[in-house]
């Protein structure tokens, strides 16, 4: 027993030590795994609040580019009004409303926190549980894809970027079937990768790759980039190298897509594996 | 009572500092200081050494909070925090006896230099050592640690060369 206390008396620090790296270790392990990073994240009142006010300082910096972006995108859904104004101008058209099915609704948030320079980056928005915010929504921007939601507080919530190591998203060469997984290899903000896209694909410099839809998450047919060099290797992977069209170091304003199918879509997937 | 005040802003000033203006600088688009782990170079050498050790830690578990990296941050600076008294020895040759008379300001500059330079290149290893989180990339790590590191180091020492009185 003396012997016991002993122990404890010299290396007492040590133990302390030991305990918090622990700690920390779980922490850190927790904090990539998109279903159990509960505790540290900057999705809580304190972090959420400071970044809140820095954003709202900071914001005349973006003012310029944001109108910009925002004209622009105005012109483009002006335009596709049009084309439905064609097709609802017909004489004696009836639209059963009733018939009608939306399946996506959209929030618009703002972010209050953006990384962008480590292996697993995460920003955080001005918007979350009280707003109908929940795991896994869509995260887009006029521009194109930005993220999936992860952990929302009630005011808060934290995206994981496309710029994340363990991001995976679901994307497809614009036009065509072909589809393929969006990852980040960790080194350059402008470029993602595309992998497992079929060999017989016909790829080429400059084609545009967007989402594919066949997830819950994001709708079909979000612009992500354009394609930058094609590895002519026979790896196993078939990676290509996807420059962004967003500018992930400089974000202002994005919208937040919820499924109002997904549970739906989930239920069914789900009873097919019992 | 006066000094363990004055240890509380510094805590919360080096805190600020690092989550809202450091971490935002990205120098040649990745390249951040990690100025708040100066706390662990400054903090008074006392025989107790658990409150020392646990506020480094909650210092760095608050700076995972602002910058989203789990638990890296207080990994790495619990780790210096803990090491540091072997430093003080080897560099300073303190005994228990003279750590409530120890610091910086009353020692020659190289041996500051060594005790500043070792702690940050350590903290800094760890801590991009973990944020890579793979095998890949070592050299990447290495860059990292590096530039980071002499970052880290001219603000220290610019920071308290400003705010040093002399005497």
């Amino acid at each position: 027993m003396q012997q016991i206390i002993y122990f404890f008396q010299k290396f007492k620090y040590f133990l302390f030590f030991l305990l918090l790296e622990l700690i920390a270790l779980t922490f850190t392990f927790n904090n990539l795994n998109f279903h159990k990073s509960k505790f540290v994240n900057s999705a809580n009142n304190i972090t959420g609040g400071l970044y809140t006010t820095l954003a709202n300082s900071t914001e005349y910096l973006g003012l310029k580019t944001e109108n910009e972006f925002l004209s622009i995108e105005n012109t483009k859904l002006k335009n596709q009004l049009e084309k439905n104004k064609l097709f609802f101008s017909k004489d004696s058209m009836i639209v059963d409303s009733s018939k009608y099915h939306q399946k996506y609704t959209y929030t618009q948030a703002k972010i209050i926190n953006n990384n962008y320079s480590k292996s697993f980056n995460f920003l955080t928005i001005n918007k979350g549980k009280n707003q109908k915010i929940d795991k896994e929504m869509a995260v887009i921007n006029s521009r194109g894809v930005i993220g999936i939601t992860e952990n929302t507080s009630n005011n808060y919530t934290r995206i994981q970027s496309i710029l994340n190591k363990n991001s995976k998203i679901n994307a497809r060469l614009k036009n065509s079937n072909y589809f393929g997984t969006l990852g980040w290899d960790g080194s350059n903000y402008r470029t993602v990768q595309l992998s497992d896209i079929p060999r017989q694909a016909p790829l080429k410099i400059g084609d545009t790759i967007e989402t594919d839809g066949k997830s819950t998450i994001f709708p079909e047919g979000i612009p992500i980039g354009t394609i930058s060099k094609i590895n002519h290797g026979n790896t196993a992977d078939n990676k290509v190298d996807v420059q962004l069209f967003n500018d992930m170091s400089n974000l202002g304003y994005v919208y937040i897509i919820r499924n109002l199918d997904k549970e739906e879509i989930q239920s069914l997937e789900n009873t097919s594996n019992e | 009572m006066n000094k363990s005040i004055n240890q509380i802003f510094f805590f919360l000033f080096l805190l600020f500092l690092q989550v809202l203006v450091l971490n935002n600088i990205n120098f040649l688009g990745y390249i951040n200081p990690y100025l708040y782990i100066a706390f662990v170079f400054l903090y008074p050498v006392k025989e107790e050494r658990f409150t020392f050790l646990f506020v480094s830690f909650l210092l760095g578990l608050f700076v995972d909070f602002f910058s989203d990296s789990g638990g890296i941050h207080a990994f790495a600076t619990l780790f210096i925090a803990y090491i540091r008294l072997f430093f003080i020895r080897v560099y300073f040759r303190k005994m228990p006896a003279d750590y409530p008379f120890f610091t910086l300001k009353s020692e020659s500059f190289g041996k500051v230099f060594n005790y500043v330079v070792t702690l940050t290149i350590i903290h800094h290893l760890i801590y991009f050592s973990f944020a890579n989180f793979s095998f890949l990339n070592l050299s990447m790590v290495f860059f990292n640690t590096l530039y980071s590191s002499v970052f880290t180091l001219i603000l220290f020492f610019i920071g308290t060369y400003i705010f040093t009185k002399d005497e």
